[in-house]
């Protein structure tokens, strides 16, 4: 889960792209201006100061992340559409979806010169899985062997054949393990980054498509350099000289410099700009959805929400909101109207799913729902949502408020904490007392990362404690299949099980909302948001 | 002299040992568990947050975790941000900025706030001395984020005379927008300080007695008039800068100016409490060595005020 926080702080989620299924290429198909472009020209970025150190086990959130995507290459790397590509990696094979083997390329290096061979995945994987090293997307390894929370156990899973060889065992079949692997936190580190983790993740050395300019090339809370990396080999050598991505706090002052022609791409517009930007900036404006679904979370703990009456309710609740009106007003339409629990860019997504029409506003079914309801148990109190209020949510959440007041005569209304971090902790030590606002930035681009984590039973961020055997069946079936399209199918009769049960509210798909400068051509936002920096061409 | 300075650094320690342990204990209390936070929307491990908090001593009660800051002080190591650089590094970093915007925007302020009051309390009533009034009271008026954002779009988006941010490093010539911006309102209020004193001390004694021994006008205005009248107007700005090197935040994060309220600003938000903490001491001192440094200047303005006992 990559966070975003950017000016008022916690706002955990915001833009990401990635051209629909349908191939909306509004973002991709710039006039082709003097083709190749300056093959030398430092290609400008807004970006946000790294919360944590450069290290790809250690950083969970988009600042840190989007420079580490670009100086390291992982096994593979995500295409514009979010299909996995082979990086490093000559092949990855399996029969059982549990066992892998993976051969990489020969002949591969860091910037340092030191060899990429499988023992660099086999001591970074290691590494960010061990307990003590407490990192952040040590979560990422649960599924291989040896894997444990409890004390510190080195991954038995994972074994060296030869330098260019090593495979992979998981606990449990899970077949989108080779997608995961595009994820930050399975990239390789160079043996000298073990001698002195701190000191890497200063000055990170990687084998990516760039790399820094030189050491004390992150100047912190305004910049880093990126340069080509001239030893890169892969599918995404840069039509460019480099990238700078200017750390910004707030988005508005991106937003500024973008008009100001400070700035070549920009991929945050700040909500301020959400009425004008597309005016602004004419075709040089992106707004497409993303992989980050929005909802909010009603327990089953909670009075009157448990067993047959809460799934009334809860239907009851979803119909009498007006998701289309409150993208189109609160958001300026850089929402889109959630039909699933997924999000439209991932492989696998479909608006047909059976009983997808709980999420349509639907006043007077949902007023005879909730009638039904109250003949089990006659409603009483008022239906609060939690959210943060340095976030920027208050504005949707009065809306569904309201819709909720009109459309079934209740008391309802948010319910504010100043900060983030409170919320999240009421949520995570499960003391709130009413729905709360939820989220999900996707680590990377499958139908199960929407599921698993969040609806199976016990699953780490299941907040609302959610649990249907047959959702897990049907979870686990999926994991289980070899073959893609087989296993999203697999996932869409679960999803249609949590359409059911609604175990949080689909509320929209946040869009990506970026635009880019007269400067350059050929920008395309890849599936998670950022644009794909290498495809930039300038002047 | 030397002792009054001694006694003022003395009183320093209490004000010190003060303000950490007040302003320690309040991101103590800060609702929430940063740690969670760090994980945004997924929740996070239990075993992985226990590490976690055991790194940065959150796990200690609250005193204790004060006296390791505090002892680590004593230690020239201030503690360490989440993103694993020392805050030792992070204040050399920031405060110059700040300090160069401060120092800009007091010199735009008092200069061409003196000048404009003091030649407005000379014409009370005339052309000049109305229009000033006016200008200054929209500017009080106006809040400064209104300023800053129409300076920035005018100025940078729409004439390209400016950079709309600050550029890395912080270059003056960068800075210049932002510390117009942040002097303005500062401006508008020195010129009516100004310009009340101005009209005050003309009219007194002595400097009727100074007209009638046949001094020129031109020694009569800067040495008996102006003199006389920057009393109020240094303890206004004395006080101002301590309030612009406490960090402009509004301002800071409009033009992306890397200095200390935008950095602060993000600690806050994230519950840092080694750098907010550390941000917020440093700033303490340098006020207590503004306001002695007023209290200094007092005497060389007005010898009647003597620094004694």
């Amino acid at each position: 889960m990559k966070i975003r926080r950017i000016g008022i702080g916690a706002v955990a989620l915001a833009a990401a792209s990635a051209l629909m299924l349908a191939g909306c290429s509004a973002g991709g198909d710039t006039p082709s201006t003097s083709a190749a472009g300056n093959s030398s020209a430092i290609i400008t970025a807004n970006g946000s100061e790294p919360q944590n150190p450069l290290i790809p086990t250690n950083t969970n959130e988009v600042g840190g992340g989007k420079i580490l995507d670009e100086i390291f290459a992982g096994l593979v790397y995500y295409d514009a559409k979010g299909a996995p590509v082979n990086d490093v990696a000559d092949s990855i094979e399996t029969t059982d979806a549990q066992n892998y083997t993976i051969k990489i390329k020969p002949g591969l290096k860091f910037t340092n010169g030191d060899p990429v061979d499988a023992a660099s995945f086999v001591d970074a994987w290691q590494y960010g899985a061990l307990l003590s090293n407490a990192q952040l997307s040590s979560y990422f390894f649960e599924d291989i062997e040896g894997f444990s929370y409890d004390a510190d156990s080195p991954l038995t899973g994972l074994k060296v054949v030869d330098d260019t060889t090593f495979t992979v065992a998981l606990t449990s079949p899970k077949s989108d393990f080779p997608l995961r692997l595009g994820y930050s936190a399975f990239f390789p580190l160079p043996k000298s980054a073990f001698a002195d983790m701190a000191a890497f993740g200063e000055n990170p050395i990687g084998n990516g498509p760039y790399m820094l300019a030189g050491a004390g090339a992150w100047k912190h809370n305004e910049k880093i350099d990126l340069v080509v990396n001239p030893d890169y080999k892969g599918g995404r050598v840069p039509k460019n000289g480099g990238v700078t991505i200017v750390f910004y706090a707030t988005q508005d002052a991106a937003y500024s410099d973008l008009q100001g022609g400070n700035l070549d791409v920009l991929d945050a517009v700040p909500d301020s700009a959400y009425q004008t930007f597309q005016s602004d900036l004419g075709d040089r404006a992106v707004n497409q959805p993303a992989a980050v679904f929005q909802s909010f979370t009603i327990p089953s703990r909670l009075a009157h929400f448990g067993g047959e009456e809460g799934t009334l309710r809860k239907q009851a609740i979803s119909m009498a909101i007006n998701r289309e009106e409150i993208t189109k007003v609160i958001f300026e339409g850089t929402r889109t109207p959630a039909s699933d629990f997924t999000s439209p860019v991932i492989d696998g997504w479909t608006d047909k799913l059976k009983g997808a029409d709980v999420l349509k506003y639907n006043p007077d079914e949902a007023k005879k729902l909730w009638a039904e309801a109250d003949k089990i148990s006659p409603w009483s109190g008022t239906f609060q949502i939690a959210y943060n209020s340095d976030g920027g949510h208050q504005g949707w959440v009065d809306a569904v408020a309201n819709s909720l007041k009109n459309t079934l005569g209740i008391d309802a209304s948010g319910a504010p904490s100043p900060t983030f971090a409170q919320v999240r902790t009421a949520i995570t030590d499960r003391s709130i007392q009413t729905a709360f606002r939820t989220g999900w930035q996707a680590d990377y681009p499958g139908l199960f990362n929407f599921l698993g984590p969040i609806y199976a039973t016990n699953a780490g961020s299941n907040d609302g404690d959610y649990s249907n055997p047959d959702f897990d069946a049907l979870l686990e079936k999926g994991s289980s299949e070899t073959d893609v399209d087989t296993a999203n199918k697999d996932f869409q009769d679960a999803q249609e099980i949590l359409l059911k049960d609604l175990p949080a509210i689909p509320l929209w798909y946040s869009n990506v909302t970026g635009g880019y400068g007269t400067e350059v051509s050929n920008v395309t936002f890849g599936w998670n948001s950022v644009p794909l920096y290498s495809e930039i061409t300038k002047g | 002299m030397a002792g009054y300075i001694f006694r003022r650094v003395l009183q320093a320690i209490p004000v010190f040992f003060g303000t950490t342990f007040l302003i320690y204990f309040m991101v103590f209390a800060m609702p929430g568990d940063p740690i969670v936070a760090l994980f945004g929307d997924k929740t996070p491990n239990p075993a992985v947050i226990e590490q976690l908090r055991q790194q940065y001593h959150l796990d200690q009660p609250f005193i204790v975790q004060y006296f390791i800051y505090i002892g680590g002080i004593f230690r020239g190591d201030f503690g360490i941000s989440f993103s694993g650089e020392p805050v030792t590094q992070i204040l050399a970093r920031t405060f110059p900025v700040t300090i160069r915007l401060a120092v800009l925007a007091l010199l735009f302020q008092s200069i061409a706030g003196i000048v404009v009051g003091l030649y407005s309390g000379l014409r009370k009533g005339k052309l000049f001395d109305s229009s000033a009034l006016v200008v200054s009271l929209i500017l009080i008026s106006l809040p400064i984020f209104v300023i800053a954002y129409v300076a920035q779009y005018v100025f940078g988006v729409q004439l390209g005379w400016a950079r709309t941010t600050v550029g890395s490093g912080a270059p003056l010539q960068d800075l210049v927008m932002p510390a117009l911006v942040l002097a303005s309102v500062s401006f508008a209020q020195i010129v009516r300080l100004t310009r009340s004193s101005v009209i005050e001390t003309s009219g007194l004694d002595f400097v009727r007695t100074a007209y009638s021994k046949g001094l020129s006008r031109r020694r009569i205005v800067p040495v008996h008039i102006l003199r006389n009248s920057l009393i109020p107007v240094v303890t206004f700005l004395a006080t101002d800068f301590g309030v612009l090197l406490v960090g402009a935040t509004v301002t800071e994060g409009i033009f992306n100016v890397p200095g200390v309220g935008n950095t602060l600003y993000q600690a806050i938000i994230r519950g840092e409490g080694p750098t907010v903490v550390s941000f917020v001491t440093v700033m303490v001192l340098l006020y207590l060595v503004v306001n002695l440094v007023v209290d200094l200047l007092y005497g060389l303005l007005d010898p009647r005020i003597r620094l004694v006992k």
